[in-house]
């Protein structure tokens, strides 16, 4: 059998709390340091101590870095799932166990191979302390794999190295744990396996980060002094990333703050912080999940029609209450372009990489200033919390933030009388005020909507008609300034077929895209980087016969907004969809289309059997 | 609808420090009913801010939903204002305080919209000691709705269609007190001799100052039966203290009989004389404010006037260790690491 190369899954499967994701991360990154392709998904439940949680790697010399069904090597050392887990291995693959305890007959399996190693009872020989054996067990197993792989050994022991770095015992220990699988390895199997890896230079200066450390980093970035948050997974590490950073950079030279971080008591008042904030002249941002965006819906919709700046970083999961909301989905996206009572729209941004949670971090402060209205950055726990191989993050330092209409003590003595939501450039975009700008001039009171163009109260439906005019041709203006959506052939001749896709759909649509025309099926395909969405995203749908429409919610969610922000035919836009909590996969995209383009392979149902 | 008031003024008008008369603290004309309290209460801010030489353009007023949240607009016409959503003023100051901690913030809020909706928001920013005035216009019941009960509204209170509170009342400001709230006040929209120098007093302390103003319902909960009628709170009032702030100790010097009054220096120079209501009771002392509030409630007495005040407490802002510069003022050379730090930060993801 010929040796496959940098092309396979591993899974790991843990007890939850027993310090396997740092030997499991070991193990990804020095796959990154190989300079490989590589993608850790962490899949862990609602819990601190004693659930079973996965990690998935999976290895692509093409450089996909989407999910993919099929494990070719499960490392089980959880008990509590390992009936599941020994199921999960794809034909022909392996499945290593600890062996301090004899298999269960149960799971034997005549299709796949089973490595057995001694984990628990060489790390007993070998440490003393109890939580030592537990942790060191993890790094038995790498050391494992480091033979059975082929890793570069160097590679793993520099990591290791730098991790302790100045603790000189624990390096040791670790060390000595990593010898322990690998001599067992080589003492008893045969190896590497059939699949393996090779160093490669396929990175160069990439980057191996989660999207919510970028985000906080991007925040540092756009000068973003207040944040307000509450905890809720899997936004959190938004708020941790945000403050480690500002710790290191934000301070003054005396130890203090050039920033103010609270958490808030829930994530209303996060919001009206937010806005609080904003209104008062400085950049302040909030990060939640879904039931945080019900919550702060009625902030956001105040902001909206007030015209407050305000930046919502919104890490998507699945629905209500705790278990499931530990997985993925891109599901809040009626609930955030519409949130909030009366009409209210939302800008939209989709990042699908860290790389562009970083800049579209950024780019939403910016957004949101210009356009006096809240910017909601639509991450999910997928990209959020899982690292993911990333363009490293770049910074123009001639950079200015671009603060949007905001006049001066100076330009209110020469403008004459001001007028808060007077439309004086034609773009529905006013001018406005901090507080304490000027001691008679430019001073108005904020409300929701009963107002004129001079902010003074009125219950007049004429005003409140012209604001709510004006502020739908701001809407027009800001479909010009959001990043636009990016259009490609895979060749030159443009197909009757397109995908459209964003977030996090994107890796595995663009390996669909390239399965599918490995079997003669052409897509193009538009990638959606915001919403409103602009005029490139019309002619995509005029320009093709069917627009596959890939997300992963149930509802189809972008797949209705197309239609209802464009007026396009429904008809036109299949739905490709994945809502189990898991990250979507190239081959149910490819399945899903392919069974679209052939429905004989689908069982019909003829209507004249019906009528019988 | 909102006036703007006649711009004239008489030029004999007094001025103060800065040089500005009352006017320069007005607001729009009010348009709640006549004789409302919150209007004595908006009067009162015009009146305290002009005294202490306040720039209006230096104060911010926020406010939650409500009778008393629109009252903003009628005070401090040269400030900004945010009448924000029912119940989260606190949170919107909190923003705003955080933004820029040099401006005065005036928060104004109902008892709907503290006691009830925004309970939560009212007991996390006393935890934060966020540097602010918070003034609860307490009418015992929902004026914008047509008079419903509060949740400050007392057991056995009648209210104008006859029905009988049959719920415990509220009382913010004991739970202000047992919050840690850093300057408590108790006070009356028909007393201006007294409310004027707690705002005063409030304006200066440097934290979380609460002001909760019995302000009646003229319309929905002034009937007989009522107790936040103006006539049971006259009758059931009792006074403890704050005659005057002394913003310079040397100004003024009022005689009080040895025993019966006391003085608490603020932090930056000025004073709160006050007479005492008994001699057990101690102004910086909480648990005797608390005893003196609970005594009062026993013998169905409203007391009024400072009820507890301690300036040790660091606001927000020195408990987050924040920078002397407003956080509002910080540009791009202040704010943003650049991108050679960016460089580390990239090779410590690789």
């Amino acid at each position: 059998m010929k040796n496959r190369i940098n092309d396979f899954i591993v899974r790991f499967a843990n007890v939850n709390g027993t310090g396997s994701a740092s030997a499991n991360f070991l193990f990804a990154k020095t796959i990154f340091r190989m300079g490989i392709p590589v993608t850790p998904k962490n899949i862990f439940p609602s819990n601190i101590q004693g659930l079973p949680t996965w990690y998935e790697v999976r290895v692509s010399e093409k450089g996909y870095l989407g999910r993919r069904e099929g494990i070719d090597l499960m490392i089980s050392v959880n008990p509590q799932s390992m009936a599941k887990d020994v199921q999960s291995v794809k034909e022909g693959g392996y499945f290593i166990y600890d062996s301090t305890k004899t298999l269960n007959p149960e799971y034997q399996r005549e299709d796949i191979q089973y490595l057995g190693i001694p984990m628990m009872e060489m790390a007993t020989h070998a440490f003393e302390d109890p939580r030592k054996r537990q942790l060191l067990k993890n790094i038995i197993y790498v050391g494992a794999l480091v033979r059975l792989l082929s890793m570069d050994e160097s590679v793993i022991k520099n990591l290791i190295s730098e991790q302790f770095e100045g603790k000189k015992a624990l390096i040791d220990a670790n060390f000595h744990a990593l010898s322990l699988g690998m001599d067992y390895v080589e003492s008893h199997f045969e190896y590497p396996l059939p699949f393996s890896l090779e160093s490669r230079d396929l990175l160069k200066d990439k980057i191996l980060v989660d999207g919510n450390t970028a985000c906080g980093i991007g925040a540092v970035y756009a000068g973003a002094t207040v944040m307000a948050w509450y905890p809720i997974t899997p936004s959190t590490s938004v708020a941790e990333a945000f403050e480690n950073y500002c710790k290191t950079h934000r301070k003054e030279e005396n130890g203090e703050n050039k920033f103010a971080i609270i958490q808030a008591e829930d994530e209303l008042a996060a919001m009206g912080m937010v806005i609080g904030a904003n209104w008062n002249g400085a950049r302040a941002f909030t990060a939640t999940s879904g039931p945080g965006i019900s919550l702060m819906s009625e902030f956001l919709g105040l902001a909206y029609f007030a015209e407050v700046p305000a930046v919502l970083i919104d890490v998507q999961r699945t629905g209500p209450s705790t278990g499931m909301p530990t997985r993925t989905q891109q599901s809040d996206l009626l609930a955030a372009a519409f949130a909030s009572h009366g009409d209210t729209k939302h800008i939209l941004l989709f990042p699908s990489s860290p790389k562009e949670c970083f800049d579209m971090t950024a780019e939403s402060f910016d957004l949101a200033e210009q356009l006096q209205t809240p910017v909601i950055l639509m991450t999910d726990l997928d990209l959020g919390m899982n690292d993911h191989v990333s363009e490293p993050f770049e910074w123009d330092n001639k950079r200015k933030f671009k603060r949007g209409k905001v006049l001066t003590a100076a330009e209110l003595e020469d403008i004459g009388k001001f007028g808060r939501y007077l439309d004086s450039d034609g773009d529905g975009i006013p001018y406005r005020t901090y507080p304490g700008t000027h001691p008679t001039k430019g001073s108005f009171f904020t409300r929701g909507t009963s107002k004129d163009e001079y902010a003074a109260y009125t219950e007049d439906g004429g005003a409140y008609k012209r604001n709510m005019d004006r502020l739908i041709h701001k809407w027009e203006t800001a479909k010009k300034m959001v990043p636009a959506a990016e259009i490609s052939s895979p060749s030159s001749d443009s197909s009757e077929l397109g995908i459209l896709y964003f977030g996090t759909s994107t890796y595995s649509s663009e390996e669909a895209k390239d399965l599918l025309f490995e079997e003669g099926i052409s897509v193009d395909s538009i990638r959606i980087k915001a919403f409103p969405f602009g005029k490139e995203v019309v002619g995509f749908i005029e320009d093709h016969s069917a627009v596959f429409v890939i997300e992963q919610n149930r509802d189809a969610q972008m797949r209705k907004m197309l239609i209802m922000e464009l007026d396009c035919n429904p008809k036109k836009l299949v739905s490709v969809l994945n809502y189990d909590g898991m990250p979507i996969t190239a081959d149910s995209i490819r399945q899903q289309i392919k069974l679209y383009l052939n429905p004989k392979n689908h069982s019909s149902h003829e209507l004249s059997e019906t009528a019988v | 609808m909102s006036y703007l008031k006649p711009q004239f003024s008489h030029p004999k008008l007094p001025k103060n420090k800065l040089g500005y008369t009352l006017k320069e603290y007005e607001g729009s004309l009010s348009t709640l009913c006549a004789g409302c309290g919150h209007d004595s209460i908006s009067a009162a801010i015009v009146r305290a801010c002009f005294e202490l030489s306040i720039e209006p353009h230096l104060v911010a007023k926020i406010s939650g939903i409500g009778c008393s949240s629109k009252t903003p607009t009628y005070f401090l016409g040269n400030s900004h204002g945010f009448n924000s959503v029912h119940g989260r003023m606190p949170s919107v100051a909190t923003g705003a305080n955080m933004a820029n901690k040099d401006l005065v913030y005036f928060g104004v809020s109902g008892d709907g919209d503290s006691a009830s909706i925004g309970m939560g928001q009212f007991v996390h920013v006393i935890r934060r000691n966020l540097n602010m005035v918070y003034v609860v216009m307490n009418n015992g019941c929902y004026g914008l709705t047509k008079g419903q009960d509060s949740a400050t509204a007392d057991q056995g209170s009648k209210n104008k269609s006859g029905n009988i509170n049959p719920f415990q009342a509220i009382d913010l400001a004991s739970m202000a007190i047992e919050l840690g709230a850093t300057f408590v006040a108790q006070s009356f929209s028909g007393d201006k001799q007294q409310l004027i120098p707690l705002l005063k007093a409030a304006i200066r302390h440097p934290g979380f100052a609460f002001l909760n103003v019995i302000s009646p319902c003229v319309t929905f909960n002034n009937n007989p039966g009522s107790t936040k009628s103006y006539d049971y709170v006259r009758e059931h009032i009792e006074a403890t203290s704050a005659r005057d702030l002394v913003p310079d100790k040397n100004e003024i010097n009022v005689q009080y009989k040895a025993g019966k009054s006391a003085q608490v220096e603020m932090h930056d120079g000025s004073e709160i004389q006050l007479n005492k209501l008994d001699l057990d009771w101690n102004p910086e002392d909480r648990i005797s404010a608390a005893n003196a509030l609970q005594k009062a409630r026993a013998k169905e007495e409203i007391l009024t006037g400072l009820l507890y005040v301690n300036t040790e407490w660091k606001d927000l802002h020195g408990t987050l260790k924040i920078t002397s510069t407003p956080l509002n003022r910080l540009k791009e050379g202040e704010l943003c690491p650049g991108n050679k730090v960016l460089g580390q930060i990239n090779e410590s993801f690789r």
